[in-house]
């Protein structure tokens, strides 16, 4: 097949509908390895767009590319965790071996190499996407045999299954991950004997029961669940009183972003039916027909077993038209992701699922009112839907008897970093980090815990009497663990340019705020950082903090102001006494020279005075 | 309690459905902003028109006022908030006012002057962006360009162009031109598209002119911005 003919039919797969623009560029660039020119023009044509149109949602997403990447496109994970782990080796190895530099395809186009943003495979880590598809526990061994398969143009499905294997350590179970497969029973209390449609009470019923369990958004916020479907049930409502056409949409957010988080990708593989169980009930509740699996692109491998458990759960009348044999339709279908952190922001998840560029709405309005294609939806996180099946099913008391006050229910942890036992745990809320830290097996003199991610707190010892819980450290569930060897301007410095890598640069204060403050904690850890750029650090952080438009430029300074406040003494001593330092490195600046003129010899390069570094 | 918001202790009236810098425009009270304009639906990207709401920072162009809201406006806080945000469009950009056709008429360089910019204080990005000079009337200058996407939205909504489109990521972002070749020659555009007037800066501007108002006379020489609430 052609290239244009292959376009055409992938255009044709995805019924020529703008709102499948992602889904059918991400189709083309694992296929022709780029979205060239043509490919672009032959898009824009056929759903009737102007190719910058086209370009612009190229250019947003990290794994689209305009320009050819290798046959094989190594992607190598970059979370603080797989450094830990001994990633930069593996790169150069993988480099040697491969004779290419990172970010270049080699020559023949058969390969090229780039790193990327954390997997969601800490716990097993190091880890790398090759052509989308995930491959953990890395080792020079399995470097030296994945270059051996590349350089001889060994297809992928004919690598042993033993390299796609991952561990999905799951350590500690509860009431989630105990739960068994449902299979439809959520959905009885809506279907009486005789009737034939939804029953207003049972979605009311399951609103209040919901609101008795407390049950609390998972990914992150907070929120409070029994609200949101009630808040877009009646949106729905007043808009028909009103004699519109309206139908809700219920959307799994599955985007697991945060540096540190892969509980969310054990979910899909061991509870993906209470999943979407959850969802069937979030329609039946909300009066939705439309679903959606938000799946960050990293999890690709997982497509195909998800596909398959959607199908088998048609066939057994548990979802599409029809369900359980009355008037109820509800399906789901599933998008990938193209790895943008900022598309687990669920304004801007909306936006990527309409075939744009992921970037946060203005709120008011809320998307329980106006979300995806202008209807009310419910955005919720894997576990969140997980824990309403649960609750439908076992009862709010079940739920409400386990965590604290605030925070009923237990909690799912993606635990890596310096531990025996990284993995997935599930906690009931209030459990103290000192516990989970036990668990885990981290018994060795720790330097903190970093809680909830980037976006989430820095703890030190004295602090692990603090509890998991929405009260005190509330978390998406990242934790990640450092053993008092570990340097904390690398831990802080990853998570700085994560969130410059990952800022949407839509509003000033993170579009610029973010590039600011990774140049001024690079210039602070490079030893020329004397005590006026950690003044200017803080302003910038601030700045960041409080002006920014979403979540991400808000939290964006969270690594260097949680640490900031806990090792003043740490940073002092990172700074050079100079009174002026320049905002530029002589030495630096010269590299290309060197490289120009191929001299890397002492006279060649420049020392600068005073710096802790020169 | 009638619809009534309070701005810098000041009273004032909204009309529901308005934001709060609608209601603060209707009554005479200026909010800097460089994103926002009357005639197009908010954006929210600048953060200029940052206020403090009941204690909470919001961008007033995309807050709905609701009756009873204390509002900061005029605040030591806010004005060093919001010099820090147009210094940080000042470093981002290549903005060599002295050089620019549009000085003395850029609402960029007039909101500067209005929140007391004296130096850049952010170290600067010095970064390399194109010229599109290939349009007969038009000149369009990427050095200039604050990502406000008031062309994109005057050219879609006011012109029913849609000659541009916001690309890129982060501070990758670029503004983008829908026509064949990318370029502005062979898109929709003309010299008298709002697309064109309305861009705050010098990154849109007619050419076959230039500099033809003297030093004194020029638009912001003789009026403050803030007067044109
Ligand atoms: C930058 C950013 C990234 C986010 N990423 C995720 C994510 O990966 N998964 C998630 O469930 N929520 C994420 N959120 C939170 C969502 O916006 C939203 O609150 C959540 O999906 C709501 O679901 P819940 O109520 O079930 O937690 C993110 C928020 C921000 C600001
Ligand atoms: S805070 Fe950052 S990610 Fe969020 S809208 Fe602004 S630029 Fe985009
Ligand atoms: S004017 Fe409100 S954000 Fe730009």
């Amino acid at each position: 097949m052609s290239n244009l003919d292959f376009i055409a039919t992938t255009i044709d797969g995805f019924h020529h509908n703008p709102k499948n623009l992602l889904q059918i560029l991400i189709t083309i660039q694992a296929h022709l390895h780029q979205i060239d020119d043509v490919a672009v023009a032959a898009v824009a044509s056929a759903l009737h767009l102007s190719p910058n149109q086209v370009v612009a949602v190229i250019d947003f997403y990290s794994f689209l590319h305009r320009h050819h990447r290798g046959r094989y496109e190594i992607l190598i994970s970059d979370s603080i965790t797989d450094r830990m782990l001994g990633n930069q080796a593996l790169l150069q190895q993988f480099c040697q071996r491969l004779q290419i530099t990172p970010e270049t395809p080699r020559s023949d186009l058969q390969v090229s190499i780039a790193p990327t943003s954390c997997s969601g495979f800490c716990d097993e880590g190091p880890a790398v996407l090759i052509n989308g598809v995930a491959l953990s526990q890395l080792t020079g061994e399995r470097v030296a045999t994945i270059c051996d398969f590349i350089e001889a143009n060994t297809p992928m499905d004919a690598w042993p299954d033993s390299l796609f294997e991952h561990r999905e350590q799951i350590h500690q179970r509860g009431l989630l991950l105990n739960l068994p497969a449902p299979q439809g029973e959520v959905l009885n209390p809506f279907f009486t004997e005789n009737q034939d449609h939804c029953d207003e009470t049972a979605a009311t019923a399951t609103i209040a029961q919901l609101e008795r369990a407390a049950l609390r958004g998972r990914g992150g916020a907070g929120f409070h669940t029994a609200l949101k479907w009630r808040l877009c049930r009646e949106a729905v409502i007043a808009r028909q009183q009103q004699g519109e056409h309206s139908r809700a949409v219920v959307i799994c957010n599955a985007d697991e972003g945060e540096p540190g988080t892969f509980k969310d990708r054990i979910l899909l593989v061991h509870q993906a039916e209470a999943l979407i169980e959850g969802m069937t009930l979030c329609a039946a509740t909300v009066g939705a027909e439309e679903g959606f699996i938000y799946l960050r692109g990293e999890y690709r491998y997982l497509l195909p077993q998800l596909t398959q458990l959607l199908e088998k759960r048609r066939q057994a009348g548990l979802l599409g038209r029809q369900i359980k044999g009355k008037t109820f339709s509800f399906d789901i279908t599933i998008h990938l992701g193209a790895g943008a952190y900022i598309c687990g922001e669920e304004s801007a998840l909306i936006e990527s699922l309409e075939g744009k560029q992921g970037i946060p709405r203005i709120r008011p309005p809320f998307p329980v009112s106006r979300g995806y294609l202008g209807q009310p939806t419910v955005v919720d996180n894997v576990e969140t839907f997980i824990a309403a099946a649960a609750i439908a099913i076992k009862g709010d008391a079940w739920f409400n008897a386990v965590g604290t006050e605030k925070s009923r229910g237990s909690k799912l942890l993606s635990i890596s970093g310096d531990c025996s036992l990284p993995g997935v745990y599930e906690f009931p809320f209030g459990i103290t980090v000192t516990e989970v830290l036990r668990a885990a097996g981290a018994d060795e003199k720790l330097l903190g815990v970093q809680v909830g991610g980037p976006s989430g707190t820095f703890i030190t010892p004295d602090e692990f009497l603090r509890t998991i819980a929405f009260e005190d450290l509330s978390t998406g569930g990242s934790f990640i663990i450092f053993n008092e060897k570990r340097n904390l301007f690398e831990i802080v410095q990853n998570f700085t340019h994560f969130f410059a890598h990952e800022s949407c640069g839509f509003c000033t204060p993170c579009r610029v705020g973010t590039t600011l403050l990774q140049r001024q904690f690079d210039k602070i850890c490079d030893g020329h950082g004397n005590h006026d750029d950690l003044t200017t650090l803080q302003e910038i952080a601030q700045i960041c903090k409080s002006a920014s438009h979403c979540g991400l430029g808000q939290t964006a300074a969270n690594p260097i102001l949680t640490t900031l406040q806990r090792f003043p003494v740490s940073y002092q001593h990172q700074l050079c006494t100079n009174a002026f330092e320049p905002c530029f490195n002589l030495d630096f600046s010269l590299a290309v020279t060197r490289q120009l003129s191929q001299r890397d010899d002492a006279d060649a390069h420049l020392s600068q005075q005073g710096g802790a570094s020169a | 309690m009638s619809a009534q918001i309070e701005i810098d202790n000041q009273t004032i009236p909204f009309t529901a459905g308005q934001t709060i810098m609608q209601a603060a425009a209707a009554a005479g009270i200026y909010i800097p902003h460089l994103c926002h304009h009357p005639d197009l639906p908010a954006h929210g990207s600048c953060k200029l028109c940052t206020v403090s709401v009941n204690g909470r920072n919001m961008a007033s162009c995309t807050t709905p006022a609701e009756a009873g809201q204390q509002i900061g406006n005029q605040t030591p806080a806010l004005q060093s908030l919001r010099l820090r945000l147009i210094q940080m469009l000042f470093i981002e950009g290549n903005h060599l006012c002295p050089t620019c056709e549009k000085s003395g008429h850029c609402r960029l360089q007039a909101t500067a002057y209005d929140l007391g910019m004296l130096d850049s204080h952010f170290p600067h990005f010095y970064r390399q962006h194109g010229v599109d000079s290939s349009h007969p009337d038009l000149l369009l200058d990427r050095n200039r360009c604050i990502y406000c996407s008031l062309c994109v939205r005057a050219s879609r909504d006011l012109d029913g162009k849609g000659c541009f489109v916001m690309s890129g990521r982060g501070i990758n972002k670029s503004l983008a031109i829908n026509s064949p070749s990318g370029q502005l020659g062979d898109s929709a555009i003309s010299a008298n598209d709002r697309a064109v007037s309305i861009c705050p800066t010098g990154a849109l501007l007619p050419k076959q002119q230039g500099f033809t108002t003297p030093i004194g006379k020029r638009h912001f020489d003789t009026h403050l911005i803030r007067d044109e609430v």
